[in-house]
């Protein structure tokens, strides 16, 4: 019993990192109605801007691992990452504002190729270790063990979901953003500038990649030009199965997807899957989803129209 | 039919004799695009061409990029030397992107227009098995640096390798589990992405299983995955004495820092795919104890191995890894081979690297067997403080 | 009309007996030219789903994996018996060991993508990508754990059957079954889905079959061309079916200008060769490669070979210009 109760925190504790990065994945399609492939990249960044500026402020500044560490190089990195999402942004996805989706999802998997590529090129490509920021704890209780990280990435992300779902519901800008994704046309029409808007939204979701690269890295603190490939992909199956675009939705499938991968590895073999199809999980479930309520799970379905 | 043509499409009518004239369009605009890209090269002139393949970019690039170092380095020393036979090595590297299928184009191009007496590469088994055949059929020389799968130097009689096989390598550790530790349960994690780790694994399992051992609990991760603490809880509740790790230092670490985070104090043991000074950066102190088998270890004293690390440093500005040690004794033991053929003539130099005895490398004292594989014994490291400290030497 | 193109595909297969026949080509070179027929197949049989249906299939690699698994499978399990019963290995018993192959891996490529096809076509845009790359995704973990076929250490073929014939034969047979196709009164279907699935519905095609024809139709291609790069390179990893290999196939087909066929060739060799001559770069080459795509996609949308057809493409033959098909001068 214990051992399964510890498979269900490891995979919450997994799946919160998932629910991370599918909020920036979901934040910037509920808005653009595009799959910004190149969000798993950005995520990427911000990891290796966590690395430099970390090691920088450790070395040459000789801060200490703290909590202060921690919020300096997050906030760093979220603002190198927010500025890296409006010049991708501005450049590559801004001119196709009008084209076929298919346009701007090719060029989202350019830009996410060029950031994967360069990453090898100018940080290298062998594994660097990712500084710690904060000391090491594991808090073990009547046989079960998390740690200090995990716990803190489990409460920025509860506290990031409720500050996006406030920022949307209940400010100005947020309205804007529901206003433009629900027609940006009429948007415009009432005076929104929807450049604004989108570049905001890009900046937003750039910034939530950053923290999640942090986060993630302090959890596992190995980062290489290719970390977003996968975390990418997944994330993105976490927000269709929560439903694209809604942002307790992407929380919830993260979490969804984190828990059935663990308990696949832990628990498969019962059910004669082997614990190496791990990496077809996800998949099957987003199969199952898309085939079934293709809206996802919180998701609204809605009706095309002529 | 229901639907017939509503509107016409943006598409054009089919042609009639045109198509044979569009096909030869197409040949010849393929054909003057392909003879862009003709090169010259050959073994005449002042230089000796060596190929090397490599994953310079792609999802191995480090364990490609290590390798390549560890070339150029052994390359330059011998040309900064006066070179080899009274020329010097012009060595052209071919990066495959880490792409199954690129290994093959690669290799081509540098045997038919570089027209490279030698070849290098690859790390990846499955990458070499693509290439070997190539160079065997060119009658090539070719040895690779890292690949263990036995089914490589099988290719034929051309083809050489300066790394261990799967089955000795795990067949060492398996010894070590018994003999020196008294360990008879253990679990096995296999990273299922990599042919290496899978190989090692099978080895250890045969093995181990044979002369008195139980595998208690068997489970996998893919490379690039960063949690594994599912695998690990599920491995701990069959209490194991010892977890074989037969993957590469990246994901190590990790595994080694979450086993002690779910207190799980039992020892690691892995192969040279943990050999790197990354491994400890990442595992800290979770490292510590923990073994694995390797060609060398870098507190070695001997005067190779020393000029080696100090060279490497000073080019890199960072410690060599296994891989890098490997690219340095491989392109070693054909410099090696050409000065005693006194020629780089193809069947010569074959016969000069199989005649490869007790040369010392880096990675020990290598000997070329009849199976064209490199007969080396293995050292046992173990981590202490953050380094690596020799335990024992195991003989093939 | 029709028939002149049965007699232009009779002279391509002529052509490349010929060439692979009397031509020595040097290895490199030959490598090239079969890949950059292999990449054409891939492209022309997707293009039929992507470009003239108008559904997005991120997953024809997966499809490509089953053709080459289930052939090579074939020619090395089978092979043995197959000599032994036709008596001993010659020109005739090996190449209709390759042909039975060959088709035996498209037809299990096929049945996939009907398996796959039915229930995931039922999604659109987005969606239907990303689904689509979830099979292909599954396709390779399953291959991955499969020992028979040497799961992630690979499996070695063992016959090298693929020649420029072959590999040219499927090509041109390929892009002869898409161009006849979408041009037959049938095939007019195809493009209805595509320009307007409501409206085509409304009329009362049956959208889903189209879409389920097409995409099976391209699965027994990519499965074809599976097998023949199989039958070349010799070893098969499913590493090398991945999500990447899909991606490669759509930018030939998005560069070659969506729906058409010339285009989509054209962009098949262009980009097997550009990685080629980017080799001096080394690193630099996937750099440079996704920032030409980039750019591309911001200046040419429509393809770099939008608006390219077979009479355009050929007009320097006949010397003379040939208006485009919006009315503007060549």
């Amino acid at each position: 019993m214990s051992e399964f109760i510890q498979q269900l925190i490891n995979g919450l504790s997994l799946g919160s990192i998932y629910a991370l990065i599918a909020l920036g994945y979901t934040m910037i399609y509920g808005v653009l109605r595009f799959i910004n492939f190149a969000h798993g990249d950005v995520y990427m960044v911000g990891a290796f801007s966590g690395y430099y500026l970390g090691g920088w402020l450790i070395n040459s500044m000789g801060m200490q691992s703290s909590v202060l560490l921690l919020v300096v190089v997050m906030v760093g990195a979220m603002i190198i990452c927010a500025l890296t999402g409006l010049v991708i942004e501005r450049l590559a996805y801004r001119p196709l504002r009008n084209s076929p989706r298919l346009t701007v999802l090719i060029t989202a998997i350019g830009v996410s190729l060029f950031l994967e590529y360069s990453g090898q090129v100018f940080f290298g490509a062998d594994p660097k270790p990712f500084p710690s920021l904060i000391p090491d704890r594991t808090i073990t209780y009547g046989g079960l063990t998390f740690t200090n990280k995990e716990l803190i990435v489990l409460c920025v992300t509860v506290f990031l979901l409720i500050g996006l779902t406030f920022i949307v519901r209940k400010t100005k800008m947020g309205m804007a953003m529901r206003a433009l994704s629900f027609n940006s046309t009429a948007c415009s029409l009432v005076g929104i500038n929807n450049n604004v808007i989108i570049s905001f939204t890009f900046g937003l979701g750039s910034a939530l990649a950053a923290a999640a690269g942090i986060l993630s890295s302090l959890n596992y603190p190995v980062i290489t030009p290719l970390m977003g490939l996968l975390p990418g992909i997944k994330a993105f199956v976490a927000a269709v199965l929560g439903g694209i675009g809604n942002i307790p939705g992407a929380a919830l499938g993260g979490l969804i997807l984190g828990v059935a991968e663990t308990m696949i590895v832990g628990y498969g073999d019962k059910i004669h899957v082997p614990p190496s199809y791990r990496d077809a999980v996800a998949f099957v479930l987003l199969i199952g989803i898309l085939l079934f309520k293709p809206s996802g799970i919180l998701g609204k379905g809605t009706v095309e129209k002529v | 039919m229901r639907s017939e043509p509503i509107m016409a499409p943006r598409i054009s009518s089919v042609g009639s004799l045109r198509l044979v004239r569009q096909l030869g369009a197409l040949s010849c605009a393929a054909l003057f695009l392909l003879s862009a890209c003709e090169k010259g090269g050959g073994a005449s002139g002042n230089s000796i061409p060596v190929g090397e393949y490599a994953s310079l970019t792609g999802l191995t690039a480090s364990f490609g990029t290590s390798s390549h170092n560890g070339v150029v380095l052994q390359i330059d020393k011998a040309n900064t030397a006066g070179g080899v036979l009274g020329k010097k090595i012009n060595l052209i590297t071919e990066d495959d992107q880490s792409k199954p299928g690129e290994a093959a184009t690669a290799v081509r191009k540098l045997i038919s227009r570089d027209q490279v007496v030698a070849l290098l590469g690859e790390i990846a088994s499955s990458r070499s098995l693509e290439a070997a055949p190539i160079a065997q059929q060119s009658k090539i020389p070719m040895i690779t640096p890292g690949s263990t799968n036995v089914k490589v130097t099988t290719i034929g009689d051309y083809i050489f390798r300066v790394c261990f096989i799967d089955p000795f390598q795990g067949e060492v550790m398996a010894k070590f589990a018994l003999n020196s530790l008294h360990k008879t349960k253990v679990a096995v994690l296999t990273d299922v992405r990599q042919d290496y780790s899978v190989g090692l694994a099978a080895a250890f399992k045969d093995y181990f299983t044979k002369h008195g051992g139980t595998i208690v609990a068997e489970q996998s991760y893919s490379s690039g995955d960063q949690d594994f603490k599912a695998q690990l809880t599920s491995i701990k509740g069959s209490n194991p004495e010892a977890i074989f790790v037969p993957g590469y230092y990246n994901e190590v670490g990790l595994i080694a820092r979450q086993a002690k985070e779910l207190g799980i104090n039992v020892p690691l043991m892995g192969g040279d795919g943990w050999d790197s000074p990354t491994l400890t950066q990442i595992g800290g102190h979770a490292i510590e104890g923990d073994y694995f088998s390797n060609h060398f270890s870098t507190d070695d004293k001997s005067p190779v191995v020393q000029g080696f690390v100090k060279n490497y440093r000073q080019r890199y500005s960072k410690d060599p890894d296994a891989m890098a040690a490997l690219g340095y004794d491989a392109a070693g033991v054909l410099l090696d081979a050409m000065k005693r053929a006194g020629t780089t003539e193809h069947e010569k130099l074959r016969d000069a690297i199989a005649a490869t005895k007790n040369y010392e490398g880096v990675t020990g004292t290598i000997t070329i067997n009849a199976q064209r594989n490199a007969t080396k014994s293995a050292k046992i490291l173990t981590i202490k403080d953050g380094k690596f400290h020799f335990v024992e030497t195991i003989a093939p | 009309m029709r028939d002149w193109s049965k007699f232009a595909l009779l002279g391509a297969i002529l052509v490349s007996l010929l060439v692979s026949q009397f031509i020595h080509l040097d290895p490199y070179f030959s490598i090239v030219v079969v890949n950059i027929g292999i990449n054409i197949i891939l492209a022309v049989s997707l293009n039929l789903v992507n470009g003239y249906t108008g559904q997005f299939s991120l997953g024809h690699a997966g499809f490509m994996a089953i053709g080459a698994y289930t052939s090579a499978a074939i020619t090395s399990f089978g092979g043995p018996r197959w000599f032994d019963w036709l008596g001993g290995i010659n020109a005739f018993t090996t190449s209709t060991l390759f042909v039975v192959a060959l088709i035996v891996g498209g037809l299990a490529a096929a049945l996939a993508g009907l398996v796959i096809g039915v229930p995931s076509l039922r999604l659109k845009g987005d969606y239907l990508a990303i689904a689509t790359l979830g099979f292909g995704e599954i396709i390779r973990v399953i291959i991955q754990n499969t020992d028979a076929m040497g799961g992630s250490r690979g499996f070695s073929v063992s016959g090298i059957y693929t020649t420029i014939f072959w590999t040219y034969s499927v090509a041109a047979i390929t892009i002869y079954v898409v161009v006849n196709l979408v041009h037959s009164a049938y095939g007019r279907g195809f493009l209805t889905v595509r320009d307007d699935e409501i409206a085509a519905e409304a009329i009362g095609v049956n959208t889903t079959k189209y879409k389920v024809v097409a995409f099976v139709l391209a699965s027994f291609f990519a499965g074809i061309a599976g097998g023949l790069y199989a039958h070349f390179i010799g070893y098969l990893t499913p590493e090398g079916f991945g999500f990447m290999k899909s991606i490669e196939i759509i930018v030939m087909v998005i560069l070659g200008g969506m729906g058409n066929t010339v285009g989509v060739i054209f962009a098949a060799i262009l980009l097997t060769i550009l990685p080629e001559v980017l080799r001096p770069v080394q690193q630099y080459r996937m750099v440079i490669y996704s920032l030409m795509l980039i750019i591309l996609m911001l200046t040419r949308p429509q393809g770099l070979f939008g608006g390219l057809t077979w009479r355009r493409s050929t007009s320097w033959l006949r010397r003379k210009k040939i208006p485009l098909e919006d009315g503007s001068a060549a």
